[in-house]
């Protein structure tokens, strides 16, 4: 158990990523004129820290946002409002040709390798794109980083000649990461980047992913609907829900003492890996409500067993209930089993 | 519980390819009793969708059952004709597919594919099929199932084009409902949701059940019985508490260590080394040997038969044969 605490302690060091009031919108248009009649909320008000060399999960049912905010950091996406400070710089407002210095630094892991390579291209000449682009190395030096590259994540000098189609899907999933560490960033967004692999070779993968961070003190936004993953993986995790952040902790104390009714529900709903017949079980009635019409007040009152009427017209703060451990939830603590 | 519903004897399902022919499925033998929830699990690729595709003979036109027998209580219905599967298919044997988006037709209404079933093989009106399906609906808790009826798949969330297809698949009352990866494409609260309305349906109705899942989580909350398959070959087979509690196979002990279990800090995180061997690949002797850590010279020459470890867990490996302390082994 010590062993445990100490690998997964809270990495308070410096600062390496700042969010703060990030907000996206995509905008509903109707009409003849093709006027903007609403906002889609996708990612709403959403502010947090990032250490150096750690890993915080993001968790959440599909079209919660998670994948939004992974973008809207990396520049994918044009924010609605907020600010991104990398590095003591703020880099959302900063020119293109500036940009390109901190897109080096952060990077990013698809969920679906294959979608992300191109299949008539050679996965050796695919990987030296990116030294073309930011370095001026010669060729030959191109071809040595390359073949250094897939060694560093299991795979072999042979394979530089190879197309996509002939690897398997971890195999891909490695030939992303050879990508995305490629110029030695400091951040990496790994979006569901094992969710499409089978057990054993996600297994594997994972692995492969934490080496690479102790190697070179990564830190990884981890976006995942898999919280066995998540615990095992990450230092901390947040919660989101409908584009909203509901809960964010060290996953030691949003594991054993979830705050939010919604991520107690989210933990009772995983199946477990073990037979216990008669497990006390929270299920949530209904689907997650159309963004482009949320709820008033709390987002999760519509599904929420303890939600009373202040839930209905007030939106909870999102504050720090206990050292480290934030929620947003009038009645935060509250036991909903 | 007790009636044997499905019984399957060494089945081998062979695809016609450009190479040859590719068995898919080897030799793989299994049973089902009313009642009772059979999980297939195994990595993709192993065999464990074409498993099932071939009990229900929806098999793609280059495959085809090359030998064994499927019977469904006592009939031998990998004879039939094409016509008789056709009765059979969605009256007594259903099936839930894992992308309802696909299994949907997109521009029909919910009301006339749940109908369908249950005009044509109950014979009812088409009001009296209205009806039926309305009650179907809210069985399978859809709110609004009278609206619900005049709606199009693409109006619904996932989940409740999950609940549309589990209304279709028990249209009939099946005794037998194969259920391929369900909750692969929901999200976890969903999921909870649609494993415990197929649990209910199983207990109202005393359906048999086979789930095809990759998923250990979800074999630990449903199954009876667990059967774990690799490269197209039943490696182990038990109850789930012997396949959780004591898993034999090296294949199954991997598969459990490489899935991080939410409950527990300290887990460590094993993976099996490599990947599946393809179908192409032939393959002497044990068809995990070059995975397995314990692999020996005799795994690498000849294929294990099944142990027999208790009445109901067996395991195909070498390492059963030896002396076990209850390995009573048939074959040796």
């Amino acid at each position: 158990m010590a062993a445990a605490l100490t690998s997964k302690k809270i990495n308070q060091g410096k600062i390496l990523l700042e969010l703060n009031g990030i907000k996206k919108y995509y905008p509903i248009r109707g009409g003849v004129l093709q006027r903007v009649q609403g906002n889609v909320k996708a990612v709403e008000n959403v502010s947090l820290q990032l250490y150096e060399g750690e890993s915080l999960g993001v968790v959440g049912e599909s079209g919660c946002g998670k994948s939004t905010l992974g973008k809207a950091i990396l520049g994918l996406e044009e924010l609605t409002d907020g600010k991104i400070t990398f590095k003591d710089t703020e880099i959302q407002s900063l020119k293109r040709r500036e940009k390109l210095k901190f897109v080096k630094e952060m990077q990013m892991i698809f969920q679906d390798p294959f979608a992300s390579l191109n299949p008539r291209q050679r996965i050796g000449h695919a990987l030296e794109e990116v030294f073309t682009m930011h370095t001026n190395m010669s060729s030959s030096e191109k071809k040595k980083a390359v073949i250094d590259l897939l060694e560093e994540v299991g795979l072999k000098e042979e394979h530089f000649e190879r197309y996509p189609h002939e690897f398997s899907g971890g195999q891909r999933q490695r030939i992303g990461i050879a990508r995305a560490i490629a110029l030695n960033p400091s951040f990496i967004i790994c979006d569901e980047a094992v969710s499409a692999l089978d057990v054993s070779v996600q297994a594997q993968v994972l692995k492969l992913l934490k080496t690479i961070q102790e190697k070179y003190q990564l830190s990884y936004l981890f976006i995942s609907h898999d919280l066995g993953v998540v615990r095992y993986f990450c230092d901390r995790v947040l919660v989101m829900y409908l584009g909203h952040t509901v809960e964010l902790g060290s996953v030691e104390d949003l594991f054993n003492q979830p705050l939010h009714p919604y991520t107690q529900a989210l933990l009772s709903a995983i199946p477990r890996p073990t037979v216990q017949k008669n497990r006390k079980r929270i299920r949530l009635q209904g689907d997650l409500p159309n963004p482009a019409d949320p709820p008033s007040g709390c987002p999760f009152h519509t599904r929420c067993p303890i939600a009373q009427d202040i839930c209905k017209q007030d939106k909870p703060a999102w504050k720090e209930h206990e050292s480290n451990h934030f929620a947003a939830c009038h009645f935060a603590g509250q036991s909903i089993i | 519980m007790g009636e044997t519903l499905l019984e399957v004897k060494n089945i081998v399902t062979e695809f016609r390819t450009a190479d040859g022919q590719l068995p898919a499925v080897r030799d793989v033998s299994f049973s089902l009793k009313k009642g009772e929830t059979l999980c297939i699990v195994g990595e993709s690729g192993c065999g464990k969708s074409i498993t099932s595709l071939s009990v229900i003979g929806l098999l793609p036109s280059n495959g085809k059952i090359a030998s064994g027998e499927v019977r469904y209580q006592g009939e031998p219905i990998h004879q039939y004709s094409p016509e008789q599967m056709r009765k059979i298919r969605g009256n007594k044997i259903s099936m839930i597919f894992q992308e309802p988006m696909t299994a949907l037709n997109p521009v029909l209404t919910i009301g006339f594919q749940l109908r369908e079933p249950l005009m044509l093989h109950l014979k009812l009106s088409k009001n009296e099929a209205t009806k039926k399906g309305i009650e179907l609906l809210k069985q399978v808790g859809i709110p609004y199932p009278e609206k619900r009826m005049n709606q199009y798949p693409h109006e619904l969330s996932g989940g409740m084009r999950q609940r549309v297809m589990i209304a279709i698949a028990l249209s009939c009352n099946p005794g037998l409902l194969i259920a391929d990866e369900p909750t692969t494409a929901l999200d976890v609260t969903i999921q909870a949701q649609i494993l415990d309305l197929i649990n209910d349906l199983k207990h109202d109705f005393h359906m048999g059940v086979i789930m095809v899942t990759h998923d250990m989580g979800v074999v630990a909350e449903v199954a009876d019985r667990v059967m774990v398959m690799y490269a197209g070959k039943k490696v182990e087979e038990g109850t789930v508490e012997e396949i959780f509690n004591h898993p034999k196979h090296p294949y199954t002990i991997g598969l459990l260590n490489s899935v991080p279990n939410v409950d527990d800090p300290d887990f460590v995180l094993e993976a099996i080394p490599g990947s599946l061997p393809s179908l192409h690949a032939k393959i002497i002797g044990c068809r995990f040997q070059d995975r397995c850590q314990f692999a020996s010279e005799k795994c690498r020459s000849q294929e294990p038969p099944e142990f027999h470890i208790s009445n109901t867990h067996t395991a195909s490996c070498w390492l059963e044969s030896e002396g076990d302390s209850n390995g009573s082994s048939l074959n040796f």
